[in-house]
Protein backbone atom coordinates (compact mmCIF):
# COMPACT_ATOMS: atom_id res chain seq x y z
CA UNK A 1 0.00 0.00 0.00
CA UNK A 2 1.21 3.56 -1.23
CA UNK A 3 0.52 6.58 1.45
CA UNK A 4 0.33 9.79 0.63
CA UNK A 5 1.38 12.20 3.40
CA UNK A 6 0.31 15.63 2.92
CA UNK A 7 2.46 18.67 5.01
CA UNK A 8 2.72 22.52 5.37
CA UNK A 9 5.34 24.75 6.02
CA UNK A 10 3.83 26.81 9.17
CA UNK A 11 5.42 29.37 11.93
CA UNK A 12 7.24 27.38 14.09
CA UNK A 13 4.94 26.61 17.09
CA UNK A 14 7.27 28.45 19.85
CA UNK A 15 7.29 31.30 17.93
CA UNK A 16 4.58 34.01 20.04
CA UNK A 17 3.35 35.63 16.46
CA UNK A 18 3.05 39.41 15.84
CA UNK A 19 0.23 40.75 13.97
CA UNK A 20 1.40 43.70 11.50
CA UNK A 21 0.82 47.27 12.06
CA UNK A 22 -1.12 47.70 8.87
CA UNK A 23 -3.43 45.10 9.54
CA UNK A 24 -3.00 42.46 6.69
CA UNK A 25 -1.80 39.66 8.21
CA UNK A 26 0.91 38.39 11.26
CA UNK A 27 4.53 38.82 10.94
CA UNK A 28 6.38 36.23 9.22
CA UNK A 29 9.59 37.45 7.85
CA UNK A 30 12.43 36.23 9.55
CA UNK A 31 10.27 33.92 11.59
CA UNK A 32 11.42 30.43 12.34
CA UNK A 33 9.25 28.32 10.42
CA UNK A 34 8.58 24.52 10.53
CA UNK A 35 6.60 21.46 9.53
CA UNK A 36 3.11 21.72 11.30
CA UNK A 37 3.37 19.97 14.54
CA UNK A 38 0.25 17.81 13.41
CA UNK A 39 1.90 17.09 10.02
CA UNK A 40 5.17 15.50 11.28
CA UNK A 41 2.61 13.16 13.40
CA UNK A 42 1.29 12.10 10.12
CA UNK A 43 4.69 11.70 8.61
CA UNK A 44 5.66 9.32 11.98
CA UNK A 45 2.76 7.55 11.21
CA UNK A 46 2.90 6.61 7.96
CA UNK A 47 7.10 5.76 8.28
CA UNK A 48 5.78 3.41 11.59
CA UNK A 49 3.52 1.57 9.00
CA UNK A 50 6.02 0.86 6.48
CA UNK A 51 8.35 -0.06 8.87
CA UNK A 52 5.89 -2.39 10.13
CA UNK A 53 5.39 -3.80 6.65
CA UNK A 54 1.87 -2.13 6.32
CA UNK A 55 3.42 0.32 3.60
CA UNK A 56 5.43 -0.31 0.64
CA UNK A 57 6.27 3.57 -0.23
CA UNK A 58 5.49 7.19 1.19
CA UNK A 59 4.72 10.18 -1.09
CA UNK A 60 5.17 13.08 1.21
CA UNK A 61 3.23 16.42 -0.61
CA UNK A 62 3.38 20.28 0.22
CA UNK A 63 1.18 22.47 -1.29
CA UNK A 64 3.19 26.29 -0.78
CA UNK A 65 6.23 28.02 -1.70
CA UNK A 66 9.94 27.17 -2.96
CA UNK A 67 10.84 27.40 0.68
CA UNK A 68 8.31 24.48 1.41
CA UNK A 69 11.18 22.26 0.20
CA UNK A 70 12.68 22.36 3.11
CA UNK A 71 9.86 20.63 4.93
CA UNK A 72 9.38 18.34 2.19
CA UNK A 73 12.91 17.37 2.73
CA UNK A 74 12.50 17.10 6.84
CA UNK A 75 9.47 14.61 5.89
CA UNK A 76 12.12 12.71 3.11
CA UNK A 77 14.68 12.48 6.52
CA UNK A 78 12.10 11.07 8.82
CA UNK A 79 11.61 7.88 5.95
CA UNK A 80 9.42 9.38 3.69
CA UNK A 81 10.41 8.06 -0.36
CA UNK A 82 10.03 10.72 -2.41
CA UNK A 83 8.56 14.18 -2.55
CA UNK A 84 6.29 16.33 -4.69
CA UNK A 85 5.63 20.14 -4.47
CA UNK A 86 2.90 21.91 -5.72
CA UNK A 87 4.30 25.51 -5.96
CA UNK A 88 2.24 27.65 -5.07
CA UNK A 89 3.32 31.26 -3.82
CA UNK A 90 0.14 33.31 -2.62
CA UNK A 91 -2.16 32.44 0.34
CA UNK A 92 -3.56 28.82 0.35
CA UNK A 93 -6.59 27.65 1.40
CA UNK A 94 -7.76 24.51 2.36
CA UNK A 95 -10.36 23.93 -0.76
CA UNK A 96 -7.81 24.50 -3.38
CA UNK A 97 -5.26 22.73 -0.96
CA UNK A 98 -7.80 19.29 -1.11
CA UNK A 99 -8.01 20.35 -5.01
CA UNK A 100 -4.42 20.00 -5.33
CA UNK A 101 -4.23 16.46 -3.07
CA UNK A 102 -6.99 15.02 -4.99
CA UNK A 103 -4.90 15.60 -8.20
CA UNK A 104 -2.30 13.33 -6.85
CA UNK A 105 -3.79 11.07 -5.39
CA UNK A 106 -5.99 10.48 -8.56
CA UNK A 107 -2.56 9.97 -10.17
CA UNK A 108 -0.79 8.39 -7.23
CA UNK A 109 -3.51 6.08 -6.36
CA UNK A 110 -2.45 5.36 -2.22
CA UNK A 111 -4.53 3.54 -0.13
CA UNK A 112 -4.25 5.80 2.72
CA UNK A 113 -3.68 9.72 3.03
CA UNK A 114 -2.55 11.06 6.10
CA UNK A 115 -2.74 14.60 6.77
CA UNK A 116 -2.70 16.72 10.23
CA UNK A 117 -5.76 17.46 11.65
CA UNK A 118 -5.29 20.90 11.61
CA UNK A 119 -2.16 23.32 10.64
CA UNK A 120 -1.44 25.84 13.63
CA UNK A 121 -1.39 29.14 11.60
CA UNK A 122 -4.89 29.24 10.06
CA UNK A 123 -6.47 26.89 12.79
CA UNK A 124 -8.82 25.65 9.90
CA UNK A 125 -9.14 22.17 10.96
CA UNK A 126 -10.81 21.27 6.91
CA UNK A 127 -8.34 19.67 4.50
CA UNK A 128 -8.32 16.40 5.21
CA UNK A 129 -12.27 16.30 5.51
CA UNK A 130 -12.03 18.48 2.39
CA UNK A 131 -10.10 15.90 0.49
CA UNK A 132 -12.20 12.91 1.81
CA UNK A 133 -15.34 14.66 0.57
CA UNK A 134 -13.38 15.21 -3.47
CA UNK A 135 -12.42 11.87 -3.55
CA UNK A 136 -15.52 10.14 -2.17
CA UNK A 137 -13.45 8.60 0.30
CA UNK A 138 -13.78 7.87 4.20
CA UNK A 139 -12.78 10.19 6.62
CA UNK A 140 -11.22 8.95 10.12
CA UNK A 141 -10.39 11.97 11.46
CA UNK A 142 -8.56 13.50 14.82
CA UNK A 143 -6.97 9.74 15.26
CA UNK A 144 -5.45 8.78 18.08
CA UNK A 145 -4.93 4.76 16.85
CA UNK A 146 -5.06 3.69 13.09
CA UNK A 147 -4.90 -0.41 12.44
CA UNK A 148 -5.16 -1.56 8.72
CA UNK A 149 -6.53 -4.82 7.78
CA UNK A 150 -7.50 -6.31 4.54
CA UNK A 151 -9.01 -3.51 2.60
CA UNK A 152 -9.87 -1.55 5.79
CA UNK A 153 -8.58 0.37 8.60
CA UNK A 154 -9.35 1.19 12.31
CA UNK A 155 -9.30 4.17 13.00
CA UNK A 156 -9.69 5.27 17.22
CA UNK A 157 -10.99 8.63 17.12
CA UNK A 158 -10.51 11.80 20.01
CA UNK A 159 -13.89 12.81 20.10
CA UNK A 160 -15.66 15.38 23.24
CA UNK A 161 -16.64 12.79 24.63
CA UNK A 162 -13.34 10.33 24.98
CA UNK A 163 -12.78 8.09 22.02
CA UNK A 164 -14.65 6.68 19.48
CA UNK A 165 -13.26 3.67 16.74
CA UNK A 166 -14.63 3.73 13.56
CA UNK A 167 -14.11 0.73 10.75
CA UNK A 168 -13.44 2.43 6.93
CA UNK A 169 -13.26 0.99 3.81
CA UNK A 170 -9.90 1.64 2.17
CA UNK A 171 -8.58 3.81 0.50
CA UNK A 172 -9.64 6.10 3.31
CA UNK A 173 -8.29 9.82 4.70
CA UNK A 174 -6.52 9.71 8.22
CA UNK A 175 -6.40 13.12 10.28
CA UNK A 176 -3.92 12.94 12.88
CA UNK A 177 -4.42 14.25 16.71
CA UNK A 178 -1.87 14.50 19.36
CA UNK A 179 -1.64 11.39 21.25
CA UNK A 180 -1.43 9.42 17.91
CA UNK A 181 2.11 9.18 18.11
CA UNK A 182 5.47 10.93 19.21
CA UNK A 183 7.97 12.17 16.24
CA UNK A 184 10.96 10.97 15.49
CA UNK A 185 13.99 13.52 15.01
CA UNK A 186 16.08 12.84 12.33
CA UNK A 187 19.25 11.31 12.19
CA UNK A 188 22.25 13.32 10.61
CA UNK A 189 23.08 10.47 8.49
CA UNK A 190 19.48 10.29 7.24
CA UNK A 191 19.18 14.24 7.05
CA UNK A 192 22.24 13.47 4.39
CA UNK A 193 20.34 10.32 2.62
CA UNK A 194 17.11 13.02 2.33
CA UNK A 195 19.06 15.46 0.09
CA UNK A 196 19.56 12.70 -2.23
CA UNK A 197 15.79 11.35 -2.52
CA UNK A 198 13.58 12.66 -5.42
CA UNK A 199 11.97 15.86 -4.84
CA UNK A 200 9.50 16.91 -7.78
CA UNK A 201 8.24 20.35 -8.35
CA UNK A 202 4.89 20.69 -10.12
CA UNK A 203 2.21 23.74 -10.71
CA UNK A 204 -1.50 23.72 -9.71
CA UNK A 205 -2.19 24.43 -13.10
CA UNK A 206 -0.47 21.48 -14.53
CA UNK A 207 -2.77 19.68 -11.77
CA UNK A 208 -6.11 21.49 -13.60
CA UNK A 209 -6.35 23.13 -9.87
CA UNK A 210 -7.68 26.38 -8.99
CA UNK A 211 -5.78 27.22 -5.87
CA UNK A 212 -7.24 30.98 -6.14
CA UNK A 213 -8.46 31.85 -2.57
CA UNK A 214 -12.40 31.78 -1.83
CA UNK A 215 -12.35 33.81 1.37
CA UNK A 216 -10.97 37.41 1.25
CA UNK A 217 -9.12 38.14 4.31
CA UNK A 218 -10.10 41.76 5.22
CA UNK A 219 -8.35 42.45 8.75
CA UNK A 220 -6.51 40.70 11.31
CA UNK A 221 -5.87 42.45 14.41
CA UNK A 222 -4.48 41.94 18.00
CA UNK A 223 -7.15 39.40 20.31
CA UNK A 224 -7.86 41.90 23.57
CA UNK A 225 -5.60 42.20 26.15
CA UNK A 226 -6.35 40.45 29.09
CA UNK A 227 -4.68 42.65 31.80
CA UNK A 228 -2.54 40.42 34.20
CA UNK A 229 -4.01 40.27 37.99
CA UNK A 230 -2.39 40.33 41.21
CA UNK A 231 -0.65 37.50 43.46
CA UNK A 232 -1.79 37.13 46.42
CA UNK A 233 -0.11 35.84 49.33
CA UNK A 234 -2.24 32.69 50.82
CA UNK A 235 -5.24 30.45 50.09
CA UNK A 236 -6.88 32.70 52.79
CA UNK A 237 -6.46 35.95 50.88
CA UNK A 238 -7.32 33.87 47.50
CA UNK A 239 -10.63 32.68 48.77
CA UNK A 240 -11.67 35.95 50.30
CA UNK A 241 -10.92 38.10 47.01
CA UNK A 242 -13.07 35.03 44.63
CA UNK A 243 -15.76 35.67 47.48
CA UNK A 244 -15.83 39.75 47.87
CA UNK A 245 -13.74 41.35 44.88
CA UNK A 246 -14.92 38.70 41.93
CA UNK A 247 -17.20 37.39 43.67
CA UNK A 248 -17.49 34.16 41.65
CA UNK A 249 -17.65 31.77 44.68
CA UNK B 1 -31.84 34.25 3.18
CA UNK B 2 -32.47 30.98 5.48
CA UNK B 3 -29.46 29.59 7.60
CA UNK B 4 -29.43 25.72 8.13
CA UNK B 5 -28.30 25.30 11.39
CA UNK B 6 -26.85 20.62 12.00
CA UNK B 7 -27.89 20.61 15.90
CA UNK B 8 -25.19 18.58 18.09
CA UNK B 9 -26.72 14.75 18.01
CA UNK B 10 -28.36 14.23 21.53
CA UNK B 11 -29.92 11.58 23.39
CA UNK B 12 -31.78 13.83 25.35
CA UNK B 13 -32.63 17.38 24.69
CA UNK B 14 -31.32 20.59 23.32
CA UNK B 15 -27.10 20.73 23.55
CA UNK B 16 -25.47 23.83 24.77
CA UNK B 17 -23.43 24.15 21.38
CA UNK B 18 -26.75 23.74 19.39
CA UNK B 19 -27.75 26.76 21.55
CA UNK B 20 -24.92 28.73 21.31
CA UNK B 21 -24.66 28.01 17.06
CA UNK B 22 -28.62 29.11 17.51
CA UNK B 23 -27.33 32.54 18.87
CA UNK B 24 -24.70 33.10 15.84
CA UNK B 25 -27.37 32.21 13.67
CA UNK B 26 -29.94 34.66 15.53
CA UNK B 27 -27.16 37.62 14.20
CA UNK B 28 -27.66 36.30 10.61
CA UNK B 29 -30.71 37.53 9.91
CA UNK B 30 -33.47 35.32 8.00
CA UNK B 31 -35.16 32.54 9.10
CA UNK B 32 -33.66 29.46 11.13
CA UNK B 33 -33.99 25.81 10.64
CA UNK B 34 -32.29 22.99 12.82
CA UNK B 35 -31.59 19.63 11.53
CA UNK B 36 -32.13 16.95 14.22
CA UNK B 37 -30.27 13.97 12.88
CA UNK B 38 -29.43 10.07 14.82
CA UNK B 39 -31.25 7.24 15.32
CA UNK B 40 -33.87 6.31 17.49
CA UNK B 41 -33.44 2.63 17.12
CA UNK B 42 -37.22 2.30 18.69
CA UNK B 43 -36.50 4.67 21.30
CA UNK B 44 -37.57 8.23 21.89
CA UNK B 45 -34.44 9.49 20.60
CA UNK B 46 -34.34 11.58 17.38
CA UNK B 47 -38.24 12.77 18.30
CA UNK B 48 -37.99 13.83 21.46
CA UNK B 49 -35.19 16.17 20.68
CA UNK B 50 -36.91 17.64 17.72
CA UNK B 51 -39.91 18.29 20.15
CA UNK B 52 -37.35 19.84 22.51
CA UNK B 53 -35.88 21.67 19.57
CA UNK B 54 -39.10 23.04 18.61
CA UNK B 55 -39.28 24.56 21.68
CA UNK B 56 -36.03 26.85 21.19
CA UNK B 57 -36.56 30.59 20.90
CA UNK B 58 -36.39 31.70 17.10
CA UNK B 59 -36.05 28.38 15.20
CA UNK B 60 -38.43 28.73 12.44
CA UNK B 61 -38.52 24.85 11.45
CA UNK B 62 -37.12 21.92 12.63
CA UNK B 63 -35.75 18.60 10.01
CA UNK B 64 -35.66 15.56 11.60
CA UNK B 65 -33.70 12.48 9.88
CA UNK B 66 -34.06 9.40 12.11
CA UNK B 67 -32.15 6.38 10.57
CA UNK B 68 -29.52 3.71 11.49
CA UNK B 69 -26.96 4.83 9.25
CA UNK B 70 -26.98 8.39 11.26
CA UNK B 71 -26.24 6.79 14.16
CA UNK B 72 -23.12 8.11 15.62
CA UNK B 73 -22.95 10.67 13.05
CA UNK B 74 -21.21 9.19 10.50
CA UNK B 75 -19.39 12.15 8.29
CA UNK B 76 -19.94 9.80 4.95
CA UNK B 77 -23.51 9.66 6.05
CA UNK B 78 -24.37 12.87 7.21
CA UNK B 79 -22.45 15.40 4.67
CA UNK B 80 -24.59 14.27 1.55
CA UNK B 81 -28.05 14.07 3.59
CA UNK B 82 -27.12 18.02 4.60
CA UNK B 83 -26.02 18.98 0.89
CA UNK B 84 -29.00 17.38 -0.38
CA UNK B 85 -31.37 19.54 2.23
CA UNK B 86 -29.23 22.70 0.85
CA UNK B 87 -29.80 21.96 -2.59
CA UNK B 88 -33.70 21.43 -1.99
CA UNK B 89 -33.52 23.80 0.37
CA UNK B 90 -32.56 27.24 -1.42
CA UNK B 91 -30.24 27.47 2.54
CA UNK B 92 -28.05 30.88 2.42
CA UNK B 93 -25.80 29.57 5.09
CA UNK B 94 -25.19 26.08 7.19
CA UNK B 95 -23.58 26.30 10.42
CA UNK B 96 -22.29 23.90 12.95
CA UNK B 97 -21.03 24.10 16.45
CA UNK B 98 -17.09 23.62 16.62
CA UNK B 99 -17.53 20.31 18.61
CA UNK B 100 -15.88 17.50 17.00
CA UNK B 101 -18.98 16.13 15.59
CA UNK B 102 -19.42 20.00 13.63
CA UNK B 103 -15.65 19.84 12.95
CA UNK B 104 -16.13 16.04 11.18
CA UNK B 105 -18.91 16.87 9.13
CA UNK B 106 -19.16 20.49 8.27
CA UNK B 107 -15.84 20.78 6.08
CA UNK B 108 -16.90 17.91 3.98
CA UNK B 109 -20.46 19.76 3.54
CA UNK B 110 -18.26 22.38 2.13
CA UNK B 111 -16.41 20.56 -0.28
CA UNK B 112 -19.51 18.62 -1.81
CA UNK B 113 -20.93 22.27 -2.51
CA UNK B 114 -17.51 23.45 -3.81
CA UNK B 115 -17.29 26.15 -1.21
CA UNK B 116 -14.60 27.43 1.44
CA UNK B 117 -15.52 26.97 5.19
CA UNK B 118 -14.88 29.80 8.14
CA UNK B 119 -14.12 27.83 10.73
CA UNK B 120 -14.98 28.40 14.05
CA UNK B 121 -16.58 32.21 13.76
CA UNK B 122 -16.22 34.35 17.12
CA UNK B 123 -18.28 37.10 15.78
CA UNK B 124 -20.83 37.77 12.94
CA UNK B 125 -19.83 41.23 11.35
CA UNK B 126 -22.33 40.65 8.48
CA UNK B 127 -24.33 38.21 6.71
CA UNK B 128 -21.17 37.34 4.31
CA UNK B 129 -18.37 38.18 6.69
CA UNK B 130 -16.99 36.65 10.08
CA UNK B 131 -14.27 36.95 12.63
CA UNK B 132 -12.40 34.36 13.61
CA UNK B 133 -9.09 33.59 15.82
CA UNK B 134 -5.77 32.46 14.15
CA UNK B 135 -2.50 31.36 15.22
CA UNK B 136 -3.78 29.74 18.55
CA UNK B 137 -6.06 32.90 19.03
CA UNK B 138 -2.67 35.27 18.96
CA UNK B 139 -4.61 37.21 16.13
CA UNK B 140 -8.07 37.84 15.44
CA UNK B 141 -9.26 37.59 11.02
CA UNK B 142 -12.23 39.46 9.72
CA UNK B 143 -12.82 37.00 6.52
CA UNK B 144 -15.14 37.82 3.68
CA UNK B 145 -17.02 35.17 1.63
CA UNK B 146 -17.82 35.68 -1.65
CA UNK B 147 -19.18 31.23 -2.17
CA UNK B 148 -23.02 31.14 -2.79
CA UNK B 149 -23.83 28.95 0.88
CA UNK B 150 -21.88 30.31 3.14
CA UNK B 151 -20.90 27.23 5.70
CA UNK B 152 -19.44 27.89 8.97
CA UNK B 153 -18.43 26.33 12.74
CA UNK B 154 -19.54 28.60 15.31
CA UNK B 155 -17.13 28.51 18.50
CA UNK B 156 -19.93 28.06 21.23
CA UNK B 157 -17.63 30.39 24.00
CA UNK B 158 -18.11 32.73 21.66
CA UNK B 159 -22.01 33.74 21.52
CA UNK B 160 -25.13 33.60 23.92
CA UNK B 161 -26.88 30.71 24.03
CA UNK B 162 -30.65 31.29 23.01
CA UNK B 163 -33.76 30.53 25.47
CA UNK B 164 -34.68 27.25 25.13
CA UNK B 165 -38.15 27.88 25.40
CA UNK B 166 -40.72 30.43 24.24
CA UNK B 167 -40.40 29.04 20.48
CA UNK B 168 -42.75 26.43 18.05
CA UNK B 169 -41.64 25.54 15.21
CA UNK B 170 -42.92 22.73 12.73
CA UNK B 171 -41.31 19.71 13.29
CA UNK B 172 -41.08 17.96 9.39
CA UNK B 173 -39.02 14.61 8.71
CA UNK B 174 -36.24 15.12 5.82
CA UNK B 175 -35.68 12.34 3.56
CA UNK B 176 -32.54 11.28 2.19
CA UNK B 177 -30.64 9.57 4.30
CA UNK B 178 -28.71 7.10 2.97
CA UNK B 179 -25.06 4.37 3.68
CA UNK B 180 -22.78 5.48 1.84
CA UNK B 181 -21.14 2.26 2.79
CA UNK B 182 -17.75 3.62 3.18
CA UNK B 183 -17.75 3.61 7.47
CA UNK B 184 -19.25 2.28 10.05
CA UNK B 185 -19.22 2.80 13.85
CA UNK B 186 -17.21 0.00 16.05
CA UNK B 187 -17.11 1.25 19.18
CA UNK B 188 -16.68 4.30 22.07
CA UNK B 189 -15.27 4.74 25.28
CA UNK B 190 -16.86 7.55 26.75
CA UNK B 191 -15.73 8.86 29.87
CA UNK B 192 -18.53 8.81 32.65
CA UNK B 193 -18.56 11.64 35.39
CA UNK B 194 -21.02 13.38 37.92
CA UNK B 195 -19.50 16.16 37.22
CA UNK B 196 -20.76 19.61 34.61
CA UNK B 197 -19.59 19.24 30.97
CA UNK B 198 -15.97 21.53 30.11
CA UNK B 199 -17.48 23.32 27.08
CA UNK B 200 -20.70 24.11 29.71
CA UNK B 201 -19.41 24.08 33.02
CA UNK B 202 -19.05 27.35 35.75
CA UNK B 203 -16.34 26.78 37.13
CA UNK B 204 -13.20 24.53 36.30
CA UNK B 205 -10.25 23.41 37.75
CA UNK B 206 -7.09 21.84 35.51
CA UNK B 207 -3.99 20.33 35.90
CA UNK B 208 -1.08 20.06 34.21
CA UNK B 209 2.32 18.63 34.30
CA UNK B 210 2.30 20.22 37.74
CA UNK B 211 0.03 17.09 39.05
CA UNK B 212 3.24 15.17 38.60
CA UNK B 213 0.87 11.84 38.56
CA UNK B 214 -2.49 10.71 37.03
CA UNK B 215 -2.95 9.54 40.89
CA UNK B 216 -2.95 13.35 41.96
CA UNK B 217 -6.64 14.34 39.96
CA UNK B 218 -8.55 13.25 42.70
CA UNK B 219 -7.08 16.43 44.51
CA UNK B 220 -8.80 18.39 42.19
CA UNK B 221 -11.72 16.86 41.94
CA UNK B 222 -12.15 17.20 45.40
CA UNK B 223 -11.53 20.94 45.17
CA UNK B 224 -13.86 20.60 41.99
CA UNK B 225 -16.77 19.13 43.94
CA UNK B 226 -16.87 21.16 46.52
CA UNK B 227 -17.09 24.20 43.46
CA UNK B 228 -19.75 22.13 41.20
CA UNK B 229 -16.69 22.49 38.51
CA UNK B 230 -15.38 20.34 35.83
CA UNK B 231 -12.18 19.10 35.37
CA UNK B 232 -9.73 19.87 32.45
CA UNK B 233 -6.15 19.96 31.96
CA UNK B 234 -3.69 20.48 29.64
CA UNK B 235 -1.89 19.03 27.00
CA UNK B 236 1.12 18.19 28.78
CA UNK B 237 -1.29 16.18 31.46
CA UNK B 238 -3.05 14.73 28.51
CA UNK B 239 0.17 13.62 26.83
CA UNK B 240 1.48 11.94 30.16
CA UNK B 241 -1.38 9.70 30.01
CA UNK B 242 -2.49 11.34 33.83
CA UNK B 243 -6.07 11.89 32.26
CA UNK B 244 -8.12 11.02 29.07
CA UNK B 245 -7.98 13.25 25.78
CA UNK B 246 -11.56 14.31 26.56
CA UNK B 247 -9.66 16.61 29.33
CA UNK B 248 -7.55 18.69 27.31
CA UNK B 249 -8.20 22.20 26.82
CA UNK B 250 -6.17 24.35 24.22
CA UNK B 251 -6.09 25.35 20.96
CA UNK B 252 -6.35 21.79 20.04
CA UNK B 253 -8.62 20.79 22.20
CA UNK B 254 -11.49 22.21 24.36
CA UNK B 255 -12.45 25.70 24.09
CA UNK B 256 -13.43 26.74 27.10
CA UNK B 257 -14.79 30.56 29.06
CA UNK B 258 -15.72 29.67 32.62
CA UNK B 259 -16.51 32.22 35.16
CA UNK B 260 -13.97 30.95 37.45
CA UNK B 261 -10.79 29.04 35.90
CA UNK B 262 -8.42 27.54 38.29
CA UNK B 263 -4.95 26.55 36.58
CA UNK B 264 -3.10 24.24 38.69
CA UNK B 265 0.00 23.24 38.06
CA UNK B 266 -0.07 24.51 34.84
CA UNK B 267 2.83 26.58 33.10
CA UNK B 268 0.69 28.14 30.45
CA UNK B 269 2.10 27.50 27.40
CA UNK B 270 0.03 29.70 24.25
CA UNK B 271 -1.50 26.41 23.15
CA UNK B 272 -3.28 25.94 26.51
CA UNK B 273 -3.90 30.10 27.00
CA UNK B 274 -6.07 29.64 23.56
CA UNK B 275 -8.47 27.45 25.14
CA UNK B 276 -9.32 29.40 28.47
CA UNK B 277 -7.98 33.44 28.19
CA UNK B 278 -11.59 34.11 27.65
CA UNK B 279 -12.19 32.51 31.07
CA UNK B 280 -14.07 35.52 33.28
CA UNK B 281 -11.76 35.11 35.82
CA UNK B 282 -8.57 33.36 36.23
CA UNK B 283 -6.51 31.46 39.13
CA UNK B 284 -2.96 30.54 38.83
CA UNK B 285 -1.55 27.94 41.71
CA UNK B 286 1.98 27.19 40.78
CA UNK B 287 4.96 27.10 42.74
CA UNK B 288 7.40 28.76 39.53
CA UNK B 289 6.76 32.53 40.32
CA UNK B 290 8.48 33.28 36.69
CA UNK B 291 5.49 30.76 34.83
CA UNK B 292 3.61 32.48 32.24
CA UNK B 293 0.40 31.57 33.30
CA UNK B 294 0.79 34.48 35.99
CA UNK B 295 0.91 37.13 33.33
CA UNK B 296 -2.60 36.48 31.99
CA UNK B 297 -4.31 35.00 36.11
CA UNK B 298 -6.83 37.42 38.11
CA UNK B 299 -5.35 35.92 40.94
CA UNK B 300 -1.79 33.95 41.35
CA UNK B 301 -1.09 31.94 44.22
CA UNK B 302 2.79 30.98 44.53
CA UNK B 303 2.71 28.06 46.70
CA UNK B 304 3.12 24.27 46.57
CA UNK B 305 0.35 22.84 45.06
CA UNK B 306 -0.17 19.75 46.99
CA UNK B 307 -0.55 21.56 50.11
CA UNK B 308 -2.11 25.18 48.70
CA UNK B 309 -5.52 22.56 46.93
CA UNK B 310 -6.45 20.61 49.66
CA UNK B 311 -5.78 23.81 51.79
CA UNK B 312 -8.17 25.57 49.26
CA UNK B 313 -11.12 22.80 49.43
CA UNK B 314 -10.87 22.20 52.96
CA UNK B 315 -11.57 26.50 53.01
CA UNK B 316 -14.21 26.55 50.82
CA UNK B 317 -15.95 23.58 53.52
CA UNK B 318 -15.74 26.46 55.97
CA UNK B 319 -19.16 28.16 56.37
CA UNK B 320 -19.31 32.09 55.28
Amino acid sequence: MKILVAVKRVVDYNVKVRVKADGTGVETANVKMSMNPFDEIAVEEAVRLKEAGKATEIVVVSVGPTQAQETLRTALAMGADRAILVQNDAETQSLGVAKALKALAEKEQPGLVILGKQAIDDDANQTGQMLAALLGWAQGTFASKVVPAEGTIAVTREIDGGLETVELKLPAVVTTDLRLNEPRYASLPNIMKAKKKPLETVDAASLGVDLTPRLKTLKVAEPPKRAGGVKVGSVQELVAKLKTEARVI
Amino acid sequence: MTTLVIAEPSVEGVKVPTLTTLGAASKLGGDVHVLVLGYSDGGQGVGAVAEATAKVAGVAKVLTADAAELAHGLAENVAPLVVGLVKSGGYSHVLAPSTTFGKNVAPRVAALLDVAQISDITGVESPDTFTRPIYAGNAIATVQSSDPVKVATVRGTAFEAVAATGGSAAVEAAAGAADAGLSKFVSQEVSKSERPELTSARVIVSGGRGMQSGDNFPLLEALADKLGAAVGASRAAVDAGFVPNDYQVGQTGKIVAPELYIAVGISGAIQHLAGMKDSKVIVAINKDEEAPIFQIADYGLVADLFKAVPELTSELGKAG
